[in-house]
């Protein structure tokens, strides 16, 4: 058996396909017909140090994927599926997998590492293999390296498997120490030094206790301030990778050794290789993110019961901070600014400029203005680009009052740049440049405007012009239009400054569309966008110009489809979404109000058909776009949207199935909203389809569960729309909603991720019921909701109890119980009357300050003062 | 090891223009299905609340155009957007009329509020989609302005809430002080307080209004004033403020409003209305030239059969024409006539109407909307007669010692 194991695994790596398929069918029958046995050969081949390689190498990889999966459901069956396995055969396993550590094979020893950890994943929650840290540190001294490099690896992949509850403390502290003897300097061996600092940046997050012992602290982080200056370049990146993981998750506890941080770093940044440099900036990135969210949340006010205080470590290191960042913009490396994922130096520390400046507002100003004066125009153009780009990394964080003269200084010699800088990445910073100003120093809440009747004109013709430069540039100018228009968005009913131009722009911008060198850049789309922009912000003057857009837009959309017919490629899917794109934003400007609407309806139509035809490619991202504009396009026609149902249903339903593209599904659910409002009760021939479709989707375990809330929120539609008609899916969509109701009810021990979802979930369950009590107002049907009553009571008050809402869900939880005795009246008094929500919950709303919150509580309190 | 997410460099766009498409369509749909939930919420529960209280109209009414008894169920919203006559003839049967008080009722003290009424034009204050309205009794537009009820002007104020929201206020304008005095809320930011009790509609009125600035001095975008009435508890200390306090207003007469009852269309016995000398100018009804006419004089309307009724439901009988009389003087079914009450009075046989002395006048005059009202008649008659005197009010209320322990538990002295 075991024999023929190996062979089969050698089959399915053959090069013949009929080999291979053979030797997989084999693997598969091989598991279904008996998994302990088939997990038992694989583990048992992993630690044969006789067999090859290969056939150990795949044994590894179908055992760990036996046991784990990235998909929700597959992942929740294999951790059942391990559980119920016969406890002899896993003991068997295991046993083969730590002997595997010491195997002389370093591709085994990894692999059964990785193994070790994902079992211990499943079984240490559950309180299984209580042995596994103890048995793996109990001999860590006294073994070989390779084996001591494997167990430290090992502990570092259990600490990124498990979470820091299921580990005993008294264990935390024997990992910990193993890890910090490997990481010594004392340790000779490097692959077990970097093996053990890898180690600790997955076991940080369990060392809350250490890091709150001075003692302990102390040692940890002069161990991996050492780390950082080993010859072995690998280590010294490990190393400051923990100096950053430790920034973030300790941040309060760094203030006695930053003095000696900043050293180190400024060293590594000025003097090491790129690997290690980008991760010493980053230590500072990572700091300014910790403060600016620190004074976000605080809003800059310190009370002694703040729970992380502000310790201005970016203030305090400020004046040596700005010039060592400085340093690194004059580092660019030529052409950065064509590749999509060029990421170093000079970047970094543009970055972390920005970040610096956010943190510590106007004080940034004085430290960076001197270096942009020296350098701006300088004949090498690495000292023009440093300083346009440390001038546009500065425009985010000081105050307009500070910047706005100095940008009205800069203006004028930025446009200038822009047309005649000979070099392109000057150009291409200048115009990113212009785009910051205008996205944070331009707009109707400033005061002292930087654009003006002035200086308007010449703006918009530099960019104009700069849209026919290399594409690089190009998109800069795109970007900046994007935030020049977006500044006149509520320049209010009276004529926009853009107006005149408005024709003009909207020209440039369709050519640059149809550049042909536009290649694998981001310029077409930066285009779309500039252009949406523009349509979104525009005002009434210019809407019979939006509305010769719409067949323009159509006109392209035609174009694709029938290029289409002769061949598909990616790019063309993607015009499509964004022209999709861009119909969407046309129709919501012209379907917002009654005289521009008349425009787009008369072609309404068309749009629809063109739409409809998208749906016959075969990419998600113009699915997403179709469907969005169509969502728009039923809230703009309303009840007219029902000629078009027959057609769009199939469509709808497809979007409603596709499991895949979530995205698309989450899509087609809201567009199922916007249908139902449109055409009321005319939807109801649809709803059989569409309900078996949602009740579908929400019992499937493959559904990405960020669906799942506005789901209901959809029964909530449907149920406003048909009224009374929705008795007939009462029967389904109730106990649906009851037991969503009841896993919801409770969070406690879940992560703000998972309590956040839950709000959302709660929600959706509490629009659903809305809409439900809602829907059978005034029916005489109304006692079939009778018997879900308590419940709902029920789920109210454990929600209140609960205290865990946010202030949605209170609002609507608040408004569920003025719907339920709006339309139960005073038959459901007495129950009302037992239940806290009614009292409490109620009262606690009525004197919220949000205001929401307190006229659903109003309108509660009415319905209330009516039945009891 | 779990690789270090890389930073994105901030020279590249942080959120793509489709996420930004994406999000904005969660926004629009998340509004439209709020506006959705809101106009489910009270507009129904309006509309309901409006058809079980609408006083059914004859089969049969000459006046009246075929597609009047559509408009019975219009609810609020929809009859906030009718124009012109439609408009008119579903607001002029929205107010509520309190009867006369022609006799004290039982536990005045407990149940009753009291507050002196201004004197001036009773109207209805609409406000919604950006402008407010003020339409008279008979359902015609008083005044179109704006002002700073919710939705009531074209602001950029985000904070008056859905556009479909609309406010209606129960008003009496009086000219000396160009003021809208606040008397009842009807609805409010599109809540219908139709089905309120009245203390729960004052304590409404007090608090929300305030929070408008309806009460600030006119302005560009606050064409009219606002202001509350005080309303007291009936007992004897909030009778005698009621009548003798000084307000700002010129007073006619005393409004009781029964705490418990609900805004009910039409004539209410559970809203009263009680004059005297000291507290109006217009006790008794005068003629077109401003003078009280020897005789009382009441408007009745003429049935198919010939019987004259008041405006009350059911209509009470006054007495009845004779054929050739109708035919001779050109009379119609549905004609308002003015008749005086002559020496023989109005004979009453336990409370109920007997015998009334009636002589023809002549038509009503054009603007009259309705007959009078059986309480209006018999106040009046008994002003002549033996009139309902404020010591005969304050005798019927228990010592303030008394009602010390339920003393009001809302102030409404705005």
């Amino acid at each position: 058996m075991a024999m023929e194991v190996t062979q089969i695994l050698l089959n399915a790596q053959a090069v013949d396909g009929a080999v291979r398929k053979q030797a997989e069918d084999n693997l598969k029958q091989f598991q279904e017909q008996n998994l302990p046995s088939f997990l038992f050969s694989l583990a048992g081949e992993l630690a044969n140090d006789e067999k090859p390689p290969e056939s150990r190498r795949l044994a590894g990889l179908i055992l760990k994927n036996a046991l784990d999966s990235k998909e929700q459901h597959k992942k929740i069956e294999f951790v059942q599926r391990w559980l119920a396995m016969d406890q002899a055969y896993k003991a068997q396993i295991k046993a083969l997998l730590l002997r595997t550590l010491s195997s002389p094979s370093p591709d085994a020893r990894s692999t059964a590492s990785q193994v070790v950890a994902k079992v211990a994943g499943i079984e240490l929650p559950h309180k299984q293999w209580p042995e596994l840290i103890g048995s793996l540190l109990s001999t860590v001294h006294q073994l070989p390296a390779p084996t001591r490099q494997a167990t430290l690896e090992t502990l570092g992949y259990i600490c990124e498997e498990v979470s820091p509850d299921v580990v005993e403390q008294d264990h935390v502290n024997k990992i910990l120490t193993a890890v910090v003897q490997g990481m010594n300097s004392s340790e000779e061996n490097n692959d077990v030094r970097l093996a053990a600092i890898q180690a600790l940046y997955n076991a940080l997050g369990f060392a809350q206790a250490n890091f709150s012992n001075d003692m302990e602290r102390d040692y940890i982080m002069r161990i991996v301030c050492e780390a950082t200056l080993s010859p072995e370049l690998k280590i010294r990146r490990a190393a400051f990778e923990c100096l950053v993981a430790i920034s973030s998750t300790y941040y309060e506890k760094l203030a006695q050794y930053m003095q000696d941080i900043f050293t180190i770093t400024a060293k590594a940044v000025r003097e090491d290789e790129e690997p290690v440099a980008l991760q010493a900036i980053e230590f500072w990135s990572s700091i300014c993110d910790e403060e600016i969210d620190i004074i976000e949340e605080y809003g800059g006010e310190f009370s002694g019961d703040s729970d992380v205080p502000c310790f201005y470590f970016i203030k305090q290191a400020l004046p040596f901070l700005v010039p060592m960042l400085l340093e690194t913009l004059l580092k660019q490396e030529e052409d950065q600014d064509q590749d999509e994922g060029a990421w170093n130096i000079a970047m970094a520390g543009g970055t972390c400029l920005g970040l610096v400046a956010r943190t510590v507002g106007d004080d940034i100003v004085p430290l960076v203005m001197p270096f942009i004066e020296e350098n701006i125009t300088k004949q090498d153009w690495r000292h023009r680009e440093a300083a346009t780009y440390a001038f546009g990394s500065i425009l985010e964080g000081p105050s307009p009052e500070k910047l706005v003269p100095l940008v009205n200084m800069a203006l004028s010699f930025m446009l200038n740049a822009l047309t005649k800088d000979p070099n392109n990445h000057v150009k291409d910073t200048t115009a990113w440049t212009l785009g910051r100003m205008f996205e944070f120093l331009h707009g109707s809440t400033l005061d002292n405007p930087i654009i003006n009747q002035g200086n308007c004109q010449q703006i918009i013709t530099v960019l104009l012009q700069s849209m026919k430069d290399v594409p690089n540039v190009a998109e800069k100018a795109c970007g900046a239009l994007y935030f020049l228009a977006q500044g006149y968005e509520d320049a209010g009913s009276g004529s926009s400054p853009l107006t005149p131009f408005f024709q003009e722009i909207v020209q440039s911008l369709l050519t640059v569309t149809h550049r042909e060198d536009t290649g694998e850049s981001r310029l077409r789309t930066a285009a779309y966008e500039a252009l949406n922009e523009v349509v979104r912000c525009s005002n009434d003057d210019t809407a019979p110009m939006v509305a010769q857009l719409v067949t323009v837009i159509m006109m392209e959309l035609h174009q694709t489809l029938e290029n289409q017919k002769v061949s598909s490629d990616d790019r063309q899917n993607e015009l499509q979404g964004l022209l999709c794109g861009c119909l969407q934003v046309i129709i919501q400007k012209l379907g917002a109000s009654e005289p521009t609407k008349h425009h787009l309806m008369q072609y309404a139509d068309q749009i629809m058909g063109l739409f409809l035809r998208v749906f016959a490619s075969r990419s998600a991202t113009a699915h997403e776009e179709a469907m969005l504009a169509i969502g728009a396009l039923a809230y703009a026609t309303g009840t007219e949207f029902v000629k078009y149902m027959q057609e769009f249903y199939r469509y709808m339903e497809m979007g409603l199935q596709n499991f895949e593209d979530y995205q698309v599904c989450a899509i087609t659910v809201g567009v199922v909203g916007d249908v139902c409002r449109a055409l009321e009760e005319k939807v109801l021939p649809y709803c059989d389809g569409i309900m078996t479709q949602l009740l579908k989707d929400l019992s499937s375990n493959q559904l990405h569960r960020s669906v799942k809330p506005p789901i209901f929120s959809c029964f909530g539609d449907i149920a406003l729309a048909i009224g009374e008609n929705f008795e007939k899916y009462l029967l389904y969509a109730m106990p649906m909603l009851q037991s969503a109701a009841e896993l919801s009810a409770h969070t406690n021990g879940a992560d703000d991720d998972m309590i956040e979802y839950t709000n959302t979930l709660r929600n959706g369950i509490l629009e659903a019921y809305s809409g439900i009590f809602q829907g059978f107002k005034g029916s005489p049907k109304t006692q079939l909701l009778m018997a879900y009553a308590p419940h709902v009571l029920q789920f109210l008050d454990s929600l209140y109890n609960e205290k865990d809402m946010d202030d949605v869900v209170t609002k609507t939880a608040i408004g569920v119980l003025g719907d339920l005795a709006d339309t139960l009246g005073s038959a459901a008094g007495p129950l009302i009357q037992q239940s806290i929500s009614s009292k409490d919950f109620l009262k606690e709303c009525l004197s919220s300050d949000d205001p929401l919150i307190k006229e659903s509580a109003e309108w509660a309190k009415l319905t209330l003062s009516r039945v009891l | 090891m779990a690789p270090h997410d890389l930073r994105r460099p901030f020279k590249r766009p942080l959120i793509s223009d489709q996420e930004r498409r994406r999000q904005q369509s969660l926004l629009r749909q998340a509004q439209n299905r709020l506006d959705a939930q809101h106009h489910a919420r009270f507009l129904v529960s309006t509309a309901f609340s409006l058809s079980s209280s609408q006083t059914p109209e004859p089969e049969t009414e000459p006046i009246h155009e075929p597609e009047s008894h559509q408009n019975d169920e219009l609810d609020v919203l929809e009859a906030s957007k009718l124009k012109g006559a439609e408009a008119r003839k579903w607001f002029a049967k929205q107010l509520m009329h309190p009867e006369w008080m022609i006799d004290i009722p039982e536990n005045l003290t407990n149940d009753w509020f009291v507050l002196a009424r201004p004197s001036g034009k009773r109207c209805f204050v609409v406000s919604s989609n950006g402008t407010t309205i003020s339409r008279l009794r008979n359902g015609s537009i008083l005044h179109r302005f704006p002002s700073k009820l919710p939705n009531g002007a074209r602001t950029k104020d985000v904070n008056s809430g859905s556009s479909n929201s609309y406010s209606i206020l129960d008003c009496i304008f009086h000219e000396q002080d160009q003021t809208y005095y606040v008397i009842d809320m009807v609805c409010w930011r599109g809540y219908s307080l139709y089905d309120c009790t009245s203390e729960f509609r004052f304590f409404w009125v007090n608090s929300k209004l305030a929070e408008t600035g309806a009460f600030d001095p006119p302005s560009y975008y606050h064409k009219y004033s606002f202001s509350l009435v005080p309303v007291y508890g009936c007992d004897q200390s909030g009778l005698c403020s009621a009548y003798s306090a000084p307000v700002p207003y010129v007073k006619d007469g005393l409004l009781f409003y029964n705490k418990h009852a609900h805004y009910q269309a039409g004539i209410t016995p559970l809203a009263l209305v009680w004059k005297d000398e000291n507290c109006s100018q217009y006790v008794m009804d005068t003629d077109s030239k401003g003078q009280v006419p020897n005789q009382q004089q009441v408007v009745l309307e003429l049935q198919e059969d010939g019987k004259l009724t008041t405006c009350d439901d059911p209509p009470v009988v006054f007495g009845c024409l004779d054929g050739s009389f109708i035919q001779q003087s050109d009379l119609h079914s549905g004609y308002l006539l003015r008749f005086a009450i002559g020496e023989e009075g109005l004979v009453l046989v336990g409370g109920k109407l007997e015998k009334a002395d009636l002589q023809y006048l002549g038509k009503a005059n054009r603007a009259r909307a309705s007959a009078d009202s059986f309480s209006k008649v018999m106040f009046q008659y008994s002003v002549r007669h033996s009139p309902l005197k404020l010591d005969d009010l304050l005798g019927s209320v228990s010592s303030p010692v008394d009602q010390e322990s339920k003393a009001c538990d809302i102030e409404m002295d705005g």
